[in-house]
């Protein structure tokens, strides 16, 4: 827009006084800029940063015990509270969580987007777009709601288990230590699986952007100089997929940080950070310790971030 | 010498298998909707009935969320597309301070977690003193929002010629006809596809709602009472069926809008 001014002695004056507004306007390119920017900074800018920041500060106050109010003094009490054993437990149980989901959705999508980047032709092509896509825009809820009729006892996954006369081979798994359970909606593998399911299609999508812009000629020149397929794929493949991987790794592992509703639906009884903000924020009525457990996933997040730009992630955004 | 064309079987059955277990789950519940199990999620269902899409449709109470659904979805959309195209404009066609930590901020409330955007937004109308309506559900939605419209409309801002423009001008056109004749015909095609998408994330969105909408029920409301506490479990199949058609039908329509928007007038220069 800033070439514009100098045609400003080309305009005629225009009749209207919304007409001479708009040139007035256009002959201040710096006016015009600040207009188009003025309602996004003042609603983003002020109302959501103000109330991040609002937020961020009430973690330094803390709860008086006995009173259940809030003592508006400044305090590392809470942070202190947030280290607690049972806390602690939260925090690790669920950076866990998103790490091995993360794994296996890299694990799980790779394939998907090597076939879809590499093979996959015309019609084919559409099917696999199609095939991430829906899932991608699909209702988040209905998609745990699918997933509730897929575990359920009576549900599709023990039937199949039933006809195949593989049950003995489910409850072993069930009755393993820790990831076992009653049944499967209600054990971390059921958690685990509907994570995977529902932040898939967010790790596909930028590993095949990654596998798109490897030229077939890479691996082709590879086996021509005689590496092995596993060779090929270890020392070629994925080192160019890797940012793709690591861009894909943001939103697996930011997802399940910061999610309360499925291991709500699916899931025994042991909290995640986002149910313990929940039940902090609401049931608790403690504001504080909410807030400081918010402060957990942006400070991981932020220093994920910071990793994956050093490994050009955003490039392959 | 790997050079046919020919892809492993081992990957093909990955691939495929991978496919699977991304669809079935939703096939899953278009079964489910026409099942006549009433009390459990029994499968293989014992029959197949047209019953409960009748009974949804007389229920007031889904009615009633999703009116409020759609009016959220589309005001927030109307608030999306308006800070969305501005944002857009301003950034795509000239650098001045700040900019970079506009395109940041736009991104933020969508990089964050929900939970952290639906907290903040809830102490700070309570800080305020702002009881919950409505206005407060599209407030949250909006923020969230506008990244899409942005997103699009900055990818088609860049591609729009800046000559186009100024030729207008030359021509002697003024500021609104430019912008009514000149520049809303080559952004139509993007803010439409962007304008669908962030319906479709309003229509659907629950993290930041819970927090800010009071006693008000919108679907994804709705649908998550039933998951918490199930009543009703075949109206919610036929709902569940419902949002998926609702959601995805905006998708693939905006999917083709800007497949074939590729190429825009003066953007061959």
């Amino acid at each position: 827009m800033s070439d514009l001014s100098s045609n400003a002695a080309l305009f005629a004056p225009r009749s209207g006084p919304l007409a001479r507004a708009v040139d007035w306007i256009i002959r201040h390119p710096r006016m015009f800029v600040f207009l188009l920017v003025l309602p996004i900074t003042l609603w983003l800018g002020i109302v959501y940063i103000g109330a991040l920041i609002a937020l961020l500060i009430q973690s330094f106050f803390s709860i008086d015990e006995f009173s259940g109010v809030v003592v508006h003094e400044f305090t590392l009490k809470t942070y202190g509270e947030l280290l607690r054993p049972y806390n602690l437990d939260i925090i690790l149980r669920t950076v866990a969580m998103a790490a091995s989901v993360t794994i296996a959705a890299a694990i799980l999508a790779f394939p998907i987007a090597y076939f879809a980047a590499r093979y996959a032709k015309g019609k084919w092509k559409a099917l696999f777009y199609v095939g991430v896509m829906l899932p991608l825009w699909s209702s988040y809820l209905v998609k745990v709601y699918a997933w509730k009729l897929v575990l359920a006892k009576e549900g599709i996954l023990n039937w199949i288990f039933a006809k195949l006369h593989l049950t003995w081979l489910l409850d072993g798994f069930l009755s393993l230590p820790v990831i076992g359970g009653n049944s499967l909606s209600v054990s971390y593998i059921g958690t685990f699986l509907v994570f995977l399911y529902i932040w898939l299609p967010y790790m596909i999508i930028p590993v095949q952007a990654a596998l798109e812009r490897v030229s077939k000629d890479l691996t082709e020149a590879a086996s021509d100089l005689g590496a092995t397929p596993r060779q090929n794929f270890r020392m070629v493949l994925l080192p160019l997929a890797l940012p793709g991987v690591v861009a894909g790794s943001i939103f697996t592992f930011s997802l399940t940080l910061g999610d309360y509703i499925v291991p709500q639906i699916v899931g025994n009884s042991r909290l995640f950070i986002g149910q313990a903000v929940y039940t902090q924020q609401g049931t608790a009525g403690n504001i504080p310790l909410a807030a400081a457990f918010t402060v957990v996933p942006i400070v991981i997040m932020g220093i994920y971030l910071w990793g994956a730009r050093k490994m050009g992630a955003f490039d392959a955004l | 010498m790997h050079s046919d064309n020919r892809s492993p079987l081992a990957l093909k059955l990955a691939a495929f298998g991978g496919l699977f277990f991304l669809l079935a789950p939703i096939a899953l519940i278009f079964l489910y909707a026409f099942s006549t199990e009433e009390k459990s999620f029994q499968w293989p269902p014992p029959g197949y009935t047209l019953k409960w899409i009748g009974v949804t449709l007389g229920r007031a109470d889904v009615w009633e969320a999703m009116a409020l659904s759609v009016k959220v979805a589309a005001i927030s959309t109307i608030l999306a597309l308006i800070l969305g195209t501005l944002t857009a404009a301003a950034v795509a066609r000239s650098k001045f301070f700040g900019r970079e930590t506009i395109s940041l901020l736009v991104i933020l409330p969508i990089a964050l977690p929900g939970i952290i955007t639906g907290i903040s937004l809830r102490s700070a109308f309570s800080l305020l003193d702002i009881p919950f309506s409505t206005w407060t559900i599209v407030l949250g939605h909006a923020t969230f929002c506008i990244v899409i419209v942005y997103n699009n409309a900055v990818a088609r801002f860049r591609r729009t010629s800046g000559a186009l423009i100024d030729a207008a001008m030359d021509l002697g056109a003024d500021g609104v006809q430019t912008f009514r004749l000149v520049i809303l015909p080559n952004i139509a095609t993007a803010l439409l596809a962007g304008g669908m998408l962030a319906f479709a994330l309003s229509f659907d969105e629950v993290i930041v709602t819970t927090f800010t909408a009071g006693n008000q029920t919108t679907l994804p409301i709705w649908m998550l009472e039933e998951l918490v506490r199930p009543r009703q479990r075949p109206v919610t199949n036929v709902v569940a069926m419902a949002v998926v058609l609702v959601t995805v039908l905006p998708i693939l329509a905006a999917y083709y809008l800007t497949k074939d928007g590729e190429h825009t007038a003066g953007s061959d220069k």
